[in-house]
């Protein structure tokens, strides 16, 4: 422990902190060493792995269609955007075309998933902050999500709803009428989370100029996703690198402006989610509208072989940009599976933004990037 | 610019150790030799016309045939939109390759995974530890040859059958 000298005659001494890995604001198993000099931060580390099941390796050992399932558990808050990485890149390698109908109902899914992911972030952090009831409004509206969910693809929360090809059951007339009722009710209720919890005075306090990641900071640890938006990048895989039915589709990018701060500060990084929210809500509608009839799932063979290739698919899931680089030797297994997730690369800031923070921050921080254990450690 | 035009710009600065280029794949990359990584990130992310400001993913894949692991790394560019995939062949049996750690920050997690489930050394890596995996786990899971330890601090890594052999 080294000493620190205070210039008033007293002295003080370095602390060591271990937060976690049960801690309530870590979301999962996450540990950080911190080192403290009384409330203030002098380097906190970051240490990963306590929720490591090794899907890359599994993905070796299990048949094209049989790893579906398994993609599920890389984020199990938002498995429909794993399932359709893995789809996408076994497609690209197979040359298989999804038709039209199969392509909307991946997106209504994923979005209806990306709210319900969403809002789990928003939720969790009015309560990492202390504020309980957010948490409860958010997971109130969360579950009706659940339902649809349930309606659609028979689970709840890991669904195995994506097949390589389309999907696995098509969505049924009075569920798009369900899908529509639930957002002419969930709509307003965005503007009550504003009131409950965005315009909160301590919560705006708390979060305004926290935790500032300058653009490039940013762009030096790839951030990505919401956090990289937060900064300033106006950079949407859906809209920039465009897949499936993205490109028929009408939404806003949301950017940090310095709301109420600095741009980039935690604030921005959870306002730009409670926007996104709203634009998830819009492409839902269009989806709804737009739906053709026809299948939703192509007819793609049981032992499905791929030539041999290699491909790397990004899609734009909650956390950002997923990566899956999937590799195939043109036998029955793909040789490597590679799954790079939006919060491991935000878990590696955290080394660099905390110094100088209080403890108190830190909590914040993590809860403005939004990181999911599961994903990080995968 | 197409990938041909980016290969060209990046043999125009680094004429060394550059070689292997492949277009027609979907995503088209290059290769380097392992000592000249860095020379060629570095010519990547500050070149005007090429901008590669992003590494956005790192990793490896196994070969034993060959007998190399070839590390994988995906650029991007905001400012062109541009992808390009660079591809570094090490030696299986001594693994070895410069960080880039000095180029993009974010490199110094990738690089640790790959160290960890690989096993490649990053030379002049400022903290090359394992991240995912115990620090005291034996092996490299993701070599193709990687086998398994019976048990792990006294745990049996098999697990029983759900029906005894007897019975079935």
């Amino acid at each position: 422990m080294s000493e620190v000298s205070t210039g008033t005659g007293l002295h003080t001494e370095d602390m060591t902190l271990n937060v976690g890995p049960q801690h309530p604001s870590t979301h999962g198993v996450l540990r950080f060493v911190v080192k403290t000099d009384g409330e203030v931060i002098n380097e906190a580390i970051p240490d990963v792995g306590y929720l490591h099941r090794s899907i890359e390796k599994i993905g070796e050992k299990c048949t094209w269609h049989g790893y579906v399932p398994y993609t599920d558990r890389a984020d199990y808050l938002a498995a429909m955007f794993a399932n359709q990485g893995f789809c996408m890149a076994a497609e690209r390698l197979g040359n298989v075309e999804v038709p039209p109908r199969g392509e909307y109902c991946r997106v209504i899914a994923c979005e209806l998933n990306r709210v319900a992911s969403h809002l789990i972030a928003v939720g969790t952090f009015g309560q990492d902050i202390g504020a309980i009831t957010p948490f409860l409004h958010a997971l109130r509206e969360r579950e009706s999500i659940n339902d649809l969910m349930e309606e659609i693809c028979g689970a709840r929360l890991t669904y195995n709803y994506l097949r390589i090809g389309g999907v696995g059951y098509d969505i049924k007339p009075e569920t798009c009428g369900r899908i529509a009722a639930f957002l002419d009710h969930f709509e307003p209720i965005v503007d009550e989370y504003n009131r409950l919890l965005s315009n909160n005075k301590i919560f705006i306090e708390r979060l305004a100029n926290v935790a500032v990641i300058s653009k490039e900071d940013a762009l030096q640890y790839n951030l990505v996703g919401p956090n990289l938006r937060a900064s300033g990048v106006q950079w949407d895989i859906r809209r920039d690198i465009p897949y499936s039915v993205y490109p028929e589709l009408d939404f806003e990018v949301p950017v940090g402006q310095g709301e109420r701060g600095t741009q980039g500060d935690s604030y921005d990084r959870y306002y730009v989610r409670i926007r996104e929210l709203l634009e998830s809500c819009r492409i839902l509608r269009q989806c709804l509208d737009k739906m053709p009839d026809g299948p939703a799932l192509a007819k793609v063979a049981r032992k499905f072989k791929p030539p041999a290739g290699e491909t790397y698919v990004r899609i734009e899931a909650p956390r950002g940009d997923m990566g899956y680089y999937v590799v195939s030797d043109g036998s029955e297994y793909p040789y490597r599976v590679r799954i790079r997730t939006g919060s491991f690369t935000a878990m590696s800031i955290i080394d660099k933004i905390s110094p100088g923070i209080m403890v108190a921050d830190l909590i914040a921080l993590i809860a403005s990037l939004d990181v999911d254990a599961p994903e990080i450690d995968r | 610019m197409t990938a041909k035009e980016i290969y060209e710009r990046v043999r125009e600065l680094c004429p060394d150790g550059v070689g292997g280029f492949d277009e027609e794949v979907p995503e088209p990359f290059f290769k380097v030799e392992p000592a000249r990584i860095q020379e060629v990130c570095k010519a990547l992310r500050d070149d005007d016309a090429l901008k590669f400001h992003v590494l956005s993913d790192l990793t490896a894949v196994d070969l034993p045939k060959e007998n190399v692991i070839q590390v994988v790394y995906h650029l991007y560019s905001y400012d062109s939109r541009q992808q390009i995939v660079v591809k570094v062949d090490v030696d299986r049996d001594a693994a070895r390759i410069a960080t880039v750690e000095d180029v993009w920050k974010v490199a110094n997690w990738f690089e640790r995974e790959v160290f960890d489930l690989f096993g490649v050394l990053f030379e002049g890596h400022s903290d090359l530890r394992r991240i995912l995996l115990p620090e005291d786990w034996v092996g490299y899971p993701l070599r193709k040859d990687f086998v398994e330890q019976e048990e792990y601090d006294g745990i049996s890594t098999e697990r029983a059958p759900l029906v005894p052999e007897n019975l079935r």
